[in-house]
Parts: structure tokens; C-alpha cells; sequence
């Protein structure tokens, strides 16, 4: 058994522990937000954070992540109350097949919450690892600018949402 | 007396500083009006281009999204960080103005054309060794280049070594100016490559140790070195690849920055394969001739473990079993390797593999090298995509595991793609790469 | 019955799911599909409404689904040609629109959600004309026996096929419903009014649509004109309405068919063979019997597969199984380096497209050139996935499908079933761009879910399996010439190119993937072309520009090296970009500016509006490189010559050193027609130009003799965020009241183009290769 700490609940699950933690958020515990798409870690689509740091979920084993925090797009809000991210990419419409967006938000995640005000090459620069193929690319990357608004606005409210967990 | 004997030291300590003065102080050149591409021959700057790439000018001498040739990479060395400078033809801050013999001198003394000295992190200590008609092709091509405007940012070093003028005692100590000689016993081949290795080509910047003031170790060239924080492998006899070199191999590997019987070029080796493809066949071939030799012949030891490697890797391994549990799965770091890294670097050949060119663990010299700093570097960072080209990507691991994961990872690495004993205090070297620094590779060395 | 079963279960599965936004498609086709119990009740329906008012939405264009695919399954049979739009082949206004007694509307379409946004934009058009809220339509989308049969969703149709009738059907639905409500409230239809779902009398009465329809279905066809809103008084139609399907998307919600989780639900992974036509010679399978989760080995022939309990263990075993295979490969792959050459002399059939002549002046000036692209992958980010369920006889397939009737049409003679028994319903994939593993998959999973019955079997493809095996939009040869005059008039224009088909779909079994591997294996059809108007291979090859003397031939080559189908444009991207780029080496022959020339040989007024605009918008006119390396670039196409127009500007910026290609900025102008969503517009047109972006400037699929070596994104690179533009800027030309004009590949052509004229403008040298890698441009440009 191996306790994995997701989005600051605990799972216990019996699962291989060479098992990729992709293969457990979407079989074991019924998440749907991290997505296949390579396998080999070079397209993104599986990205989650684990300690604050996006990783690829998909050439991650679990044995790996006991006593550590995983954060999926699961964690950023609800479909009811949407959290900055999750604001930010509706309100530009930044998805057309959307199957590479749950990365994209959590590749974001893991900048804007060391660095509330990161420059466009900033952003640039730090979501290469992340592949779409419907050319969204343009709205992602408003959408991050959005999301870090968010953020910096409730930092100064003293409300920040997806802080560090 | 003891004012006398006083008097005479004063006075040789004197002149002593006077002779290193004037050793040391060049003149300015005086500048000149750019000249017009249509001075130069065609063929001269096709000649200068091939030569620029194998000089690997860009390499240093661009920065990170920064225009070709324009400066301005922060080269960091064991003294301080250097910042490389613009050598487009930029009147001001580039070598618009500089003639040829101001360039010729760079190369050969490393003095720059207002006569300051440069630092050796630009490695004229190679270049003396150059021809003129090839200095004469790269400053050809230098000077056709498009102009861009670009100051280098200040460099950081501290004091006495920020006082360029103490290059002199440096030069003085380790500037050997003489020519590459021909060996005629050897065929053209291996004397044309040795000129490029040892003048142009400067591998020995990164393949050879160097000294406490950072001078190459001249009685140990090619022994293995240290770029950019990864070991540069060994050239000569002590050569890490579990397969040996062979020209052949080589010539594919700088080639094409892949050999399937060895490895990927990565790391600091990456832009100078890259650099590489816009040199002639011919001037590579030579180069693969000469670094043939230096491993020197390979004694029947060597040829069993290259046996033995190309063996390993072709059986079915973690993650790609015939159905047979593994012997090592319960080994630290058999689980991260079966699922972080097996997906790629399956130690199988099998027949109906997806990947047609992928690293196997087993024959490149990563978990061979004497020190695991290179293995640390590639887990943490991985492979980088290179923009628009098909290159080897390999994910970078720092945010999903641990220190003691990566050590973990390294020694399982080690233990079974390699023959040679284990690494030690991989530890220390995961902390010391993942904050920046470089590892003691004294301590890892087994 | 049983899978209708396991079809409810899995929704209320869903309703358990946090962040479930709306149910996917799946849990809607499976209450949906009752109507024909439903036509059965209900009085005679008054169907003697007039239908005055504006003319219905005339369409142009060729057959439903783009031309492509073959048979009847993919061109269902037009029973009543005079109709708008899909009409034509589903004249029952019940196919489309059903009002419930509860007032609940249900609207079907046969057209798939591909990331495309269509769902909004079908529902924006429904909600208009009905008279109701936007939230108040529930879009059921394609699904064999549920939703009419609208052959492929593929050629940019959606809104031209789809969105004409169901707009037609809404308003023709609306004025039923008001004559209903006037026999029931005794007043003349013309003192009524639909508003907010209910018909509203002048002395304020009102009659909800529920009440009005009580149950009861239209039963009857539809007319060919509709008393359509007046496009001043739209209120829902050309609004930004969002997107109905990203809130889920962005919160993990069940999405895609790669979400799907039935109960009882199992694994499976293909076995691929290494490369094109490997036969399966022998292979031991008994260690990887035993490996955790395995439940069985499925072989027929060279196809072989494994089923597990959970999906990793799945490609644990699938792994297991690639090492223990053993299989006999041949050299069945051209020599890449001269592709070219070889695809040039193989067999082909010789189609006049066009010959068209006119007297002229004499010609002072000719121009030839010839351009080549490779073959280039669909590159879906999530691999083709499928779930199949095999109980009862009866098949049940949830695939990502652009066609479902055409699928079923193929499972069927590949699993000799008849219709009724094969069900296909349509989830959402990750974004297909064409013909992708969509269809394959589905058959892997049927194929498998026949052997393991009972339980529903899901498969996805491995990322190698995708890049080596989908079929890849065909490589393509032109050669163009051209002659000016004296004036700098083009006075005659020769197009030849040679194509492979872009139409491999199923239809046919042997179309798809898995039945050509089996121990009895079905062959491909033999490929067809697409004729005009729309065109395969040579789609967009008849220049929109007024031309005097013109012939165009297409070299239709039979011989597939590799295996391809239909993918984004089709033989538009290529045409285009050949035409298009042609076009500047022609003005710069004449000496005239790109846009001017342009604007001298185009008379559609729509055409020339949307150049103007993107060239305005540019600040072509006043333009000026900023930086040495900067240059900028102009195309324009007509989608097909029939669908939306566009026009794109764009500014690069080419580092001489390396020939490495920047796009700065990219301006650009449309015109769909009547804008329905402009905000769903806007990020097709933004996201083919990224897209077209990364074809032009990095992609190519490679091989040696034997096998595809471009399986992951090392080796097939596309485009990254560092390579993106600074902006892209899309201006939109409404035109209300007008048809619906296909929007969706408009951009592929027109960006491409755009690109290689900027990089002839910044360099001064032509690359007519794709793709504009820094290699090929830097060897144009020289030391």
C-alpha cells in the first residue's frame, strides 16, 4: 500500500509501485483532468504538481510521491467555484479540443505560484515542454497572463486561492 | 650590506616589472573602415563559414535567444563568470573596425584590437595554433556577417583577476605559440585532424584537465575534463564508452549527434554536433581519424566489455520482460528506472520496437564516466527540445524526485548499465548539481 | 437492451464525478433515442402553415461531409434536394428537433463536436429561431439511430450542412408551434409570437411549447423556405456566447472518450506490427499469460492485442508482448531522400480540372516554378482511443469518429453484423485535424471486444502508434508557370499536381486499419478522388484570380508509399501554398506589390474585401522592416472556392546565420458568411494559423525502407510555445443574413503562403519545399 497525498486528501492505494502516478489519479481514484499523450514526457498532457513543481505524471511512479503533495487541475477549483486558473482559462475561451489544457493549467500553476508577475518570455520559455495541436497557444498564453492578474489581485486582498499546498 | 643586497632585489624586483610591462603592454590597432563583402572571395567565405562552425564560435558566442555571434553568454568559470562578447561587425560594441591583423592577434595572443587582453574562457591558447590563410577565411566571414549592436554585460571577477593585465604572467606560463607540427609517418588525415583538434577545433578545452589557474595539463591532454559543470569524457586510452570508438563511430556520432552502438550527443556536446553539420565530410572524417588514434589501440579487455555491453542491451529488461519478474526489481531505484526511465531506454532490442533511434542505458558512456555528475545533470534536467528540429528529448526530473531518488536512480544505474564499480558519495554530487554547484569528483570517483 | 443498461449506469457513474459540467454525449444519445414510440401518440398535426418571409439559407457547395469517404453511409441519399442544408437527406423535422411535454428541447445533430466548438454554435442557432434561452436547447450529437446522417463532419460543413437545417427546422418548428397555439387560443397566427419558449397571445395569454406540443412529434417534412428571423433582431445568433463544453474541460470533468468509465469496464492495447504490412510469424505468449491483470491474448492473424483488468497493465503486457514477437518485415518504403522522384513516376490517372481560354494580349513575361511537401501528421496530442462493449449480438462503439454511420457502415462488414446491431456513438477525442486513428481505433476495440464479450473493452493508442500508423495527409508535387503582359496582367496560368488520395476513410472494412492484419484481412478500397467542386487532391487548385487562359491536371497517383487520408484542407494546404507563393513570384515579375497584384486580377468583391481588410488592419501599405531580417507576407484562398474567404498578412523575421524562421505577427481577415459565434471563429482561423505555422515551418513525416522513424515528438517536432508569434489578430467580416460559409480549414492554406513570402521578402530568396526548416532556408540564403 502506498498513501498518496492528492490535492491535500489522502488515498491509500495497492496499485504497483512502479506504476506511473498518471495511471492511478485516472484507474484508482477517478480523476480525469490529467491526460495521455506521450507517455515519454515530452508533450505534457499528463503534467500535475508535486511539491509545488510541475511534473510529468506519466513517467512518475507512485513509490516515488509517498509523503509528498500532488496537486491536479482537481485541486484548483470546482466547476461551481473556479479558481483563478480555472477562471482565467473560460473567461478567454483558451481551449478548442481542450485535451491538452488540464497541463497547460498546471504547468501555469507551478510559475505563477513562485512568480506572481512573470514577464511574456518568462511564460514563453517555461511552457515548452507543453504541446497543443489545435494552436491555442495564443489564448494559453492570455490566459496565464489573466490567471497571474488573479492572483497578484488577491495576494494584495490577502484572498490568494492556489497557494502552495 | 643588507642595504646593498636590499638595493639589488628592489632593483631586479624593478626590472622584473619592467621586462612584464613591456611583455605585457600591447598598443592599440588602429581602427579601420569595415571592409566590403565583395573584398573577400566566395569561396574564402564559404571556407570561413566551415571554419567558423568548427571554431564553434556561436557556441560561446551567443546567448540564450540572442542573435549569432552578437556575445553576451555568461561563461561561467572555476574563477568568476566571463561574459562572452559581440564579434559581429558592429562598429562599436562588435569588430567592425578591427583589421585583419587586429583579429590575428586576438586569435593568436588574445589581445583585443584597443589592446586589452582577453581572458582565456576565449581560447586562443588553441587559436595561436591556427593558420593564417584559415584566420584570414573567418575573419573574411565575420566581417560579411550582419552588424548587431549588443555591449556584454560587465564580467564578475574578483579581484586581482578582474586586472587583465596579470594575462600576462598567464600567457607567459602557458601560451605555447607554436604550430601544429606534421607527424609524416602519419597519413594527411590524421595530421589534417590534428590540426583542427588542437588548433580550431579546441576540444581539448573540455577534454583535457586543467591546472589551480586553470590552464590546460598539457602532459594529460585529452585525460577528461570539465564543461560547463558535466565531465567531458576522456579522449584518449581511458575512454568511458562501454563500446569502444571506432573512427567510423565517430565520424556518425559528430556527424549526425547519434551512434547507435554509443550514444546522443547532450549537454555541452550538443551545439558543437549541431555546429558540426556545416562541416565538409572530409574536415570530420579527420577529426574522427585523429580521436581514433588518441584512444590508441584497444587492448582485448575493453573489446570483452564492449561485448559484454552490446550483449546487455540487447536483453529484455525492467519493464520489458518476457513476463519474468526481474532480478532487480526490489533494488533502490529499480522501481523510478522501470517507470521513469525504461519507457524509453527499454534494454531490449525488440524486433517490433516503436522507437527506430533511442538511447540505450547500456552503451553510452553516461553511467561508465568516471564520476556520475553528467547521469545527475541529465536525470535533474533532462534533454531540452531543440526548437522545430527532431532531436532526442528526455523529460528532466528535478521537480518529481529527491535527492536520495536521483542518487538512487544513479546507482541503479550504474550497477546495471555499466561494468565498472560504483560511484561513491552520489549523494553529495546529486546536492551539489541541483544547487548549482559543481560536484567534487575526486570524492565520487570509485 | 444490455448496453442501454451499462449506458445509464455509467450516468449516474458521472453524476458522481465532482466537476461534471454536462453530460457527455454518450449519457445523452442514451436517453435520447425513443422517438419512434414517441411518433406513434399524438392527433394529426396542422401542418398548413404559410412560410413567408425570408428565403431560407440557399447553400453552395458539394456533397455533405466535404466529398470525402465513399458509399452511402459517408453521402447518405438526398431525398429532397430542394431543401436547406441537411434537410436535403434528413427532411423530418422530428431528426432534428423533439419538444418534450415538459417543454424540454432536444436537438440532433449529426455532426460531431471535435474541438471545434460546433456544439455552441448548432445550439446559438436552434435557441434563435425557437425563440428560447441559449441554456434552454439540449444538443445530442452524432450517434448511429439517434441523430440523422450527416456523412462525415469534415470539409469545414458543419455550420453550412448542420447549422442551415437545424436553423431551417428551428424556424419552421416556431411557426408550427404558432399555428398550434393559434387553433388552441383561436387567433390567426399572425397576432402570435414565440418568446422565451412559450407562444405569446396579444391579450397576454401564452402557451409554453410543452403544453403546446403535449407530447406529440411534428411528423412531418420539412418545407424549402423558413420564415427566418430578420438578422437586425438577433439576439443569441453572433453573439460570443461560451463555449459550452470548456468549463468542464478546465475543471475534470468526464470529457472525452478517454474518460469514459463504464462499470465492469476493461483494458486493451494493440500490438502493432514494427512497420507496414509485418506478418506475425510466431510468438510465445505464455509468460505475459501470467502477468498481473492479464485476462486474455487476443490474435487473429497479425493482429494481436491484450486485455487486462487496469489500463497500466495493459502496456506493461503490450510491452511484454512487443519483446516476445516475432515478425517478418519487408521493405515496403521508398527511398525518402528521392521520394520526389519515385512519387512522380509512378502510375497515375490524368484528371483535367480545368481548361479554360480567353483572348489576350501577347505574353512579355513567364514565370515557372515547383514546389513539394512531404507527407505531414495529423499529430493528435492525445492518441485515438475507443470503448466497445460486445453483448447480446449487439455491438456498441464509443469512438471520436468524424463519421458514425460511415464507421458503423465498416463494423458491420467487418464483423458481419447487420446495421441494427451496431451502434456507434460519437465522443468527444482530443482534436483530430482529419482522418486520424479515430476510426482504427474503433475497430480495435470492436475487434476485441468480440473476443472478450460482455464486458465494455476501452483502448487507446500508444503515442508511437499514432505517429506511425495514422494515415498522413499525402505528400504533393506542383508545377506551376505563368505568363504576364506587357502590363503585368497574367494572361495565362498552367497548374499540374500530383497528389495521393486525401480520401481513405471508412466506408469500406478494408479502409480500417486492424482488418488488413487479420488472418482473413480485408483489402483497402481502391482510393477515388474527390471530385470538384470541392477536390482532394486538387482542391483550391483553380485559382479564385481572373485569369484568361487557364488549365489545371491533377495527377491522381494510386500508389500509396505510405498509408494517407484526409487531413486539414486536404490538397488545399499544398495548392494554396503553391498558388499563393506563385503568385508573389509573378507580382515581382510585374514589379507590383503582392496586395495590389492581387487586388489587378480579383473581381469577387468578397475577396477583395478581405484582403483589403488584412492588409489595412497590417499597415501594409506604410509598413517598413524594423529590424534587418524582418520581411512580410500576403495570401489569400477561398476555402474550396466555396466556403469562408481568407486573407492573411504576415510579418517574419529570418536569422540569416542559421535560416531559422520567426513569425512576428500574423493579421488576418474572413468572411464566414453570417457570423453565428465570432469568438468560435476567431479561434479556428487563430488556431489554423498556429497550426499551419508549425506544419510550414518543422513538420515531415520520415522512414527508411521499412519503417516510419517519426513516432514521438522527437522525432516529429511541431511547433512549441517559443516559436509562436507575438500576436495573431483575426478581423471578422459579418455578413448577416448570408449563408454560413465553412470556417474551419480556411486558414491552413492562406498561412502558409503568408509565411514563405515573408521569408522571400526578408532574405530575398524563395524556399519552395516544405517544410522552411533553418536548414533548407539556409542553404537558400548562402554564406
Amino acid at each position: 500500500m502506498i498513501t498518496l497525498n492528492v490535492n491535500g486528501r489522502d488515498h491509500q492505494v495497492d496499485s504497483d509501485p512502479t506504476t506511473p502516478l498518471l495511471y492511478v489519479l485516472r484507474d484508482e481514484l477517478q480523476m480525469n483532468a490529467a491526460k495521455f499523450g506521450c507517455g515519454l514526457g515530452q508533450c505534457g498532457s499528463c503534467t500535475v504538481m508535486v511539491d509545488g513543481q510541475a511534473i510529468f505524471s506519466c513517467v512518475t511512479p507512485i513509490t516515488a510521491l509517498q509523503g509528498r503533495k500532488i496537486k491536479t487541475v482537481e485541486g484548483l477549483g470546482t466547476i461551481d467555484r473556479p479558481g483563478p486558473m480555472q477562471r482565467a482559462f473560460m473567461e478567454e475561451q483558451a481551449a478548442q479540443c481542450g485535451y491538452c489544457i488540464p497541463g497547460m493549467m498546471m504547468r501555469a500553476q507551478a510559475l505563477l505560484e513562485t512568480n506572481h508577475n512573470p514577464s511574456e518570455a518568462d511564460i514563453r520559455d517555461h511552457m515548452r515542454t507543453n504541446l497543443c495541436r489545435c494552436g491555442t497557444q495564443m489564448r494559453i498564453l492570455a490566459a496565464v497572463r489573466r490567471a497571474a492578474g488573479y492572483m497578484r489581485e488577491a495576494k494584495g486582498t490577502g484572498q490568494e486561492q492556489g497557494t502552495k499546498s | 650590506m643588507v642595504r646593498r643586497i636590499l638595493l639589488a632585489i628592489v632593483l631586479i624586483l624593478v626590472i622584473g616589472a619592467a621586462i612584464f610591462v613591456a611583455l605585457g603592454w600591447k598598443p592599440a590597432i588602429a581602427p579601420v573602415d569595415r571592409p566590403q563583402a565583395s573584398a573577400f572571395k566566395p569561396e574564402v567565405l564559404s571556407r570561413g563559414a566551415q571554419l567558423a562552425a568548427l571554431g564553434d564560435c556561436t557556441v560561446c558566442h551567443t546567448a540564450p535567444g540572442g542573435r549569432p555571434f552578437a556575445g553576451g553568454l555568461a561563461v561561467e568559470t572555476p574563477f568568476g563568470t566571463i561574459h562572452s562578447t559581440d564579434i559581429t561587425p558592429d562598429p562599436e560594441t562588435g569588430i567592425g573596425r578591427w583589421s585583419e591583423a587586429a583579429f590575428k592577434r586576438a586569435m593568436r595572443e588574445g589581445v583585443s584590437r584597443d589592446g586589452h587582453h582577453l581572458y582565456p574562457a576565449f581560447p586562443y591558447d588553441h587559436f595561436t595554433r591556427t593558420k593564417d590563410e584559415d584566420i584570414s577565411a573567418i575573419y573574411a566571414f565575420l566581417m560579411t556577417r550582419q552588424p548587431v549592436s549588443a555591449k556584454a554585460p560587465a564580467n564578475d571577477l574578483p579581484f586581482p583577476l578582474n586586472v587583465r593585465f596579470i594575462l600576462t604572467g598567464w600567457n607567459l606560463l602557458f601560451l605555447h605559440r607554436d604550430p601544429v607540427a606534421d607527424d609524416p609517418s602519419q597519413p594527411e588525415a590524421w595530421n589534417r585532424g590534428k590540426y583542427l583538434v588542437e588548433s580550431l577545433g579546441h576540444c581539448g578545452a573540455c577534454h583535457t584537465p586543467r591546472n589551480a589557474l586553470g590552464a590546460e595539463k598539457r602532459a594529460h591532454a585529452f585525460a577528461g575534463g570539465v564543461a560547463d559543470r558535466w565531465t567531458a569524457p576522456a579522449l584518449d586510452g581511458a575512454s568511458p564508452a562501454p563500446v569502444p570508438w571506432t573512427q567510423e563511430s565517430l565520424f556518425t556520432y559528430l556527424k549526425t549527434g547519434f551512434e547507435t552502438q554509443h550514444s546522443f550527443a547532450a549537454g555541452p556536446m550538443a551545439p558543437v554536433v549541431s555546429d558540426l553539420r556545416a562541416v565538409s565530410d572530409d574536415d570530420v572524417q579527420a577529426i574522427s581519424v585523429y580521436i581514433a588514434s588518441l584512444m590508441g589501440p584497444v587492448p582485448p579487455p575493453r573489446q570483452q566489455e564492449g561485448q559484454r555491453a552490446v550483449e546487455m542491451a540487447t536483453q529484455a529488461g525492467l519493464g520489458f520482460t518476457r513476463g519474468a519478474p526481474d532480478q532487480s526489481r526490489d533494488e533502490p531505484g529499480a522501481a523510478l528506472y522501470a517507470s521513469a526511465c525504461g519507457w524509453c531506454h527499454y534494454n531490449a532490442d525488440s524486433k517490433g520496437s516503436s522507437f527506430a533511434s533511442r538511447q540505450k542505458l547500456g552503451l553510452g558512456s553516461v553511467s561508465s564516466m568516471p564520476d556520475p555528475s553528467n547521469l545527475i545533470h541529465v536525470i535533474l534536467e533532462g534533454i531540452p527540445p531543440v526548437e522545430g528540429e527532431a532531436t532526442p528529448i528526455m523529460p528532466g526530473f528535478a521537480g518529481s524526485f529527491t535527492d536520495r531518488q536521483v542518487a538512487d536512480l544513479a546507482n541503479y544505474a550504474r550497477a546495471h548499465f555499466s561494468t565498472r564499480p560504483a560511484w561513491k558519495n552520489v549523494d553529495d554530487a546529486v546536492k551539489a548539481i541541483r544547487s548549482g554547484k559543481d560536484i567534487d569528483r575526486s570524492a565520487s570517483r570509485p | 437492451m444490455s448496453a442501454l443498461k451499462s449506458i445509464a449506469a455509467a450516468a449516474s457513474l458521472f453524476g458522481q464525478t465532482p466537476g461534471d459540467p454536462e453530460p457527455a454525449a454518450h449519457v445523452e444519445a442514451g436517453t435520447g433515442p425513443s422517438r419512434r414510440s414517441v411518433l406513434v401518440g399524438g392527433g394529426s398535426l396542422v401542418v398548413g402553415f404559410s412560410l413567408f418571409g425570408n428565403q431560407a439559407l440557399a447553400q453552395e457547395g458539394g456533397q455533405n461531409g466535404g466529398g470525402e469517404g465513399t458509399g452511402a453511409a459517408a453521402h447518405p441519399e438526398e431525398k429532397a434536394p430542394a431543401l436547406p442544408g441537411s434537410l436535403k437527406t434528413n427532411p423530418q423535422l422530428d431528426s432534428w428537433i423533439r419538444i418534450d411535454a415538459d417543454g424540454a428541447i432536444t436537438v440532433f445533430t449529426g455532426k460531431a463536436e471535435l474541438g471545434q466548438g460546433i456544439k455552441t454554435a448548432l445550439s446559438q442557432l436552434a435557441a434563435e429561431e425557437l425563440g428560447v434561452e441559449f441554456k434552454a436547447i439540449r444538443l445530442v450529437t452524432a450517434s448511429t439511430g439517434v441523430t440523422p446522417n450527416e456523412g462525415y463532419t469534415a470539409g469545414s460543413h458543419s455550420m453550412q450542412d448542420s447549422g442551415t437545417a437545424i436553423m431551417n427546422a428551428a424556424a419552421q418548428v416556431r411557426e408550427i408551434l404558432i399555428g398550434m397555439a393559434g387553433t388552441k387560443l383561436n387567433l390567426p397566427a399572425e397576432q402570435l409570437k414565440a418568446e422565451n419558449a412559450a407562444i405569446v397571445a396579444p391579450d397576454g395569454r401564452k402557451l409554453g411549447y410543452g403544453e403546446i406540443v403535449a407530447g406529440q412529434r411534428f411528423n412531418t417534412q420539412a418545407q424549402p423556405t423558413s420564415k427566418l428571423r430578420d438578422p437586425l433582431n438577433f439576439t443569441i445568433i453572433g453573439q460570443e456566447i461560451p463555449r459550452v463544453d470548456i468549463p468542464g474541460k478546465v475543471t475534470g470533468g468526464v470529457a472525452y472518450v478517454q474518460d469514459l468509465r463504464l462499470p465492469g469496464m476493461v483494458h486493451a492495447r494493440v500490438v502493432r506490427p514494427p512497420s507496414y504490412g509485418a506478418q506475425l510469424t510466431a510468438i510465445d505468449t505464455s509468460a505475459v499469460e501470467k502477468l498481473p491483470g492479464v485476462l486474455k491474448i487476443v490474435r487473429d492473424g497479425s493482429f494481436l492485442a491484450v486485455v487486462t483488468a487496469k489500463e497500466f497493465q495493459a502496456v506493461t503486457a503490450m510491452r511484454a508482448l512487443q519483446v516476445a514477437a516475432e515478425w517478418q518485415e519487408r521493405p515496403s518504403l521508398p527511398n525518402q531522400s528521392t521520394y520526389y522522384k519515385t512519387f512522380r513516376s509512378l502510375p497515375s490517372d490524368y484528371r483535367l480540372i480545368l481548361d479554360s481560354h480567353a483572348p489576350t494580349a501577347p505574353a512579355a513575361k513567364t514565370v515557372s516554378a515547383t514546389f513539394h511537401r512531404p507527407h505531414q501528421s495529423h499529430g493528435s496530442i492525445g492518441p485515438s482511443c475507443a470503448v466497445a462493449h460486445f453483448t447480446g449480438g449487439k455491438m456498441t462503439v464509443w469512438t471520436h469518429t468524424q463519421g458514425v454511420y460511415p464507421l458503423r457502415k465498416a463494423l458491420t462488414e467487418l464483423l458481419a453484423l447487420p446495421d441494427e446491431q451496431v451502434q456507434c456513438i460519437h465522443t468527444e477525442g482530443s482534436g483530430c485535424y482529419g482522418h486520424n486513428g479515430a476510426d482504427d481505433v474503433a475497430a480495435d476495440a470492436a475487434l476485441i471486444a468480440r473476443a472478450f464479450p460482455d464486458k465494455p473493452v476501452r483502448v487507446q493508442w500508444m503515442r508511437e502508434d499514432e505517429h506511425g500508423w495514422e494515415p498522413y495527409g499525402s505528400a504533393m508535387i506542383t508545377e506551376l508557370s505563368g505568363s504576364l503582359d506587357a502590363g503585368g496582367k497574367i494572361v495565362d496560368f498552367q497548374f499540374e499536381v500530383w497528389s495521393n488520395t486525401h480520401n481513405g476513410r471508412p466506408g469500406p472494412a478494408g479502409n480500417l486499419l486492424a482488418a488488413q492484419y487479420l488472418e482473413k484481412p480485408f483489402t483497402p478500397a481502391p482510393p477515388t478522388p474527390i471530385p470538384q467542386p470541392e477536390g482532394g487532391g486538387d482542391r483550391n487548385s483553380i485559382p479564385l484570380y481572373h485569369i484568361p487562359n487557364a488549365k489545371v491536371v491533377e495527377h491522381f497517383v494510386k500508389t500509396m508509399p505510405l498509408r494517407v487520408s484526409a487531413m486539414r484542407g486536404l490538397g488545399a494546404y499544398m495548392n494554396i501554398f503553391s498558388i499563393e507563393s506563385f503568385m508573389d513570384e509573378m507580382a515581382v515579375a510585374a514589379g507590383a506589390d503582392p496586395v495590389e497584384f492581387r487586388l489587378r486580377h480579383m473581381e469577387d468583391a468578397r475577396a477583395r474585401d478581405v484582403i483589403s481588410k488584412a492588409a489595412e488592419e497590417f499597415g501594409w501599405s506604410s509598413w517598413k522592416a524594423s529590424a534587418p531580417g524582418r520581411g512580410r507576407g500576403f495570401a489569400f484562398a477561398r476555402y474550396k472556392n466555396l466556403g469562408a474567404y481568407c486573407a492573411i498578412a504576415a510579418e517574419v523575421e529570418v536569422e540569416r546565420e542559421t535560416g531559422a524562421v520567426r513569425p512576428v505577427r500574423f493579421v488576418a481577415a474572413t468572411d464566414s458568411g453570417q457570423v453565428v459565434n465570432p469568438n468560435g471563429i476567431r479561434n479556428q482561423v487563430e488556431g489554423a494559423i498556429v497550426q499551419s505555422s508549425s506544419w510550414t515551418l518543422f513538420e515531415q513525416v520520415t522512414y527508411d525502407n521499412t519503417r516510419i522513424s517519426s513516432r514521438t515528438w522527437s522525432t516529429y517536432p511541431i511547433l512549441r510555445f517559443p516559436a509562436l508569434p507575438d500576436t495573431v489578430e483575426v478581423h471578422i467580416i459579418d455578413r448577416p443574413g448570408l449563408p454560413f460559409l465553412g470556417t474551419g480549414e480556411c486558414g491552413q492554406g492562406p498561412t502558409s503562403a503568408a509565411l514563405a513570402n515573408a521569408v522571400a521578402n526578408a532574405v530575398g530568396v524563395r524556399v519552395r519545399d516544405l517544410p522552411l526548416t533553418p536548414n533548407r532556408v539556409k542553404t537558400a540564403i548562402g554564406v
